[in-house]
């Protein structure tokens, strides 16, 4: 058994796939970041910090003769959210039922990988995370009020990319509001908006909930690096009479090596 | 140029598939060189040639592990169950159906995973 003591819970190997299925499928469409950055690992819970390859000078050292460098990290987060699902449910599912009520599931997976997408997108100060918007060397430029401006404002972003030698195909996340303005969007002639943006970038557009306006960045690799320690996983909490409790948790840290390969487009 | 590695029609499989089995088609291809590479240094007698061989044989290896890192990535069980055999000291057949039984019917640790994750991992290449 492991830190996420599953075989203490109340549950059905049954009812753990029902679970785990329907967490996968939530954060699946959701985790926006692992779509567009570099994943590396999982490495494991063990795992609690990204080499920078740098090192600070030490003022002091032991005795006279030798110096000290420290080596820098970034130290990994461990993201959790927890839920209560409710056990006459989870009962109901080992006589067969098919419609369990997993909403508090469906809502911590939302929440955590809305977490984990501002992280990466917009940065997380206290964990010392510098999110791809917030790092990049561009200056953010309007998206535009209306979907029609789109075209124009996503290849200027491409075009300041190519500029500074970021090479792509390039990728597109998109808040919630703006994708979906653009899957509702046709322009003159009937032809899609999404298609015109996806020509325009040669990469994917992708829904991301927690972004703020979007984000145009290259997926040539090597540029924006997610080191995962624990990947994301169902673990047990404790249970009463009526509910178990749950949480979803992950352990990570993200870390931009090439500031100019994004262009932020605020909203 | 041929598609042998889709079993199955490619435009009913998904990307993820696709890119699945062209993996597995390059897992097979390096493997095969790995195997002549050994056939060609076993008979070759001149020095120079040898060495060449063993620097081409060295690359394969690299190939292949990292073809067969990818893989056991992306597949849960797969990876469980090679890390059941692979790097372990005592009989091989004893630790492969160890390791498959541990892999069925629910993971000792009640997870999807060999760490109890998800499973979940890069994203990247199903995007769009």
């Amino acid at each position: 058994m492991n830190h996420l003591m599953r075989q203490l819970a109340p549950i059905s190997d049954t009812s753990w796939e029902l679970l785990d299925d329907e967490a996968r499928e939530r954060l699946s469409g959701a985790l926006a970041a692992r779509r567009l950055v570099d994943f590396h690992g999982p490495r494991g819970w063990e795992h609690a910090c990204v080499n920078l390859g740098r090192t600070k000078a030490l003022q002091a050292a032991p005795c006279d003769g030798v110096s000290g460098r420290q080596r820098q990290v970034q130290p990994l987060v461990e993201l959790r959210a927890d839920f209560s699902i409710s056990l006459e449910e989870l009962r109901d599912n080992d006589r067969g039922a098919f419609d369990a009520d997993l909403e508090p599931l469906d809502k911590a997976a939302r929440q955590i990988a809305i977490a984990e997408n501002v992280a990466v997108f917009h940065g997380w100060a206290e964990a010392g995370i510098a999110g791809i918007a917030e790092a990049s060397v561009v200056g953010a430029q309007p998206l535009g009020g209306s979907a029609e401006e789109y075209p124009r404002s996503v290849a200027r972003a491409v075009e300041s990319l190519r500029e500074v030698g970021v090479d792509g195909p390039y990728g597109l996340a998109l808040g919630p509001d703006e994708y979906t303005r653009v899957i509702e969007t046709a322009e003159h002639g009937g032809y899609p908006l999404f298609d015109h943006l996806a020509k325009i970038l040669a990469g994917p557009i992708v829904w991301a909930p927690g972004v703020k306006g979007a984000v145009v960045l290259s997926l040539r690799g090597g540029d924006f690096l997610f080191e995962s320690g624990q990947d994301l996983a169902v673990g047990y909490s404790h249970h009463d009479a009526d509910a178990v409790h749950l949480y979803l948790e992950e352990s990570f840290s993200f870390v931009v090596a090439t500031p100019e390969a994004a262009a932020p487009l605020s909203s | 140029m041929g598609f042998d590695q889709y079993h199955e029609p490619p435009e009913e499989l998904s990307a993820e598939t696709r890119t699945f089995a062209r993996l597995c088609a390059s897992l097979e291809e390096e493997s095969q060189a790995i195997g002549w590479y050994q056939q060609r240094l076993a008979v070759e007698p001149d020095p120079e040639a040898r060495a060449i061989m063993e620097d081409a044989q060295g690359e394969e290896f690299k190939h292949f592990a990292m073809d067969l890192e990818f893989l056991l990535r992306r597949t849960p069980r797969w990876r469980q169950i090679a890390e059941g055999v692979l790097f372990q000291e005592g009989d091989i057949v004893e630790h492969g159906e160890a390791a498959e039984a541990a892999s069925e019917g629910g993971e000792e640790d009640g997870g999807s995973s060999t760490d109890g994750s998800l499973g979940i991992g890069s994203l990247k290449e199903v995007a769009r």
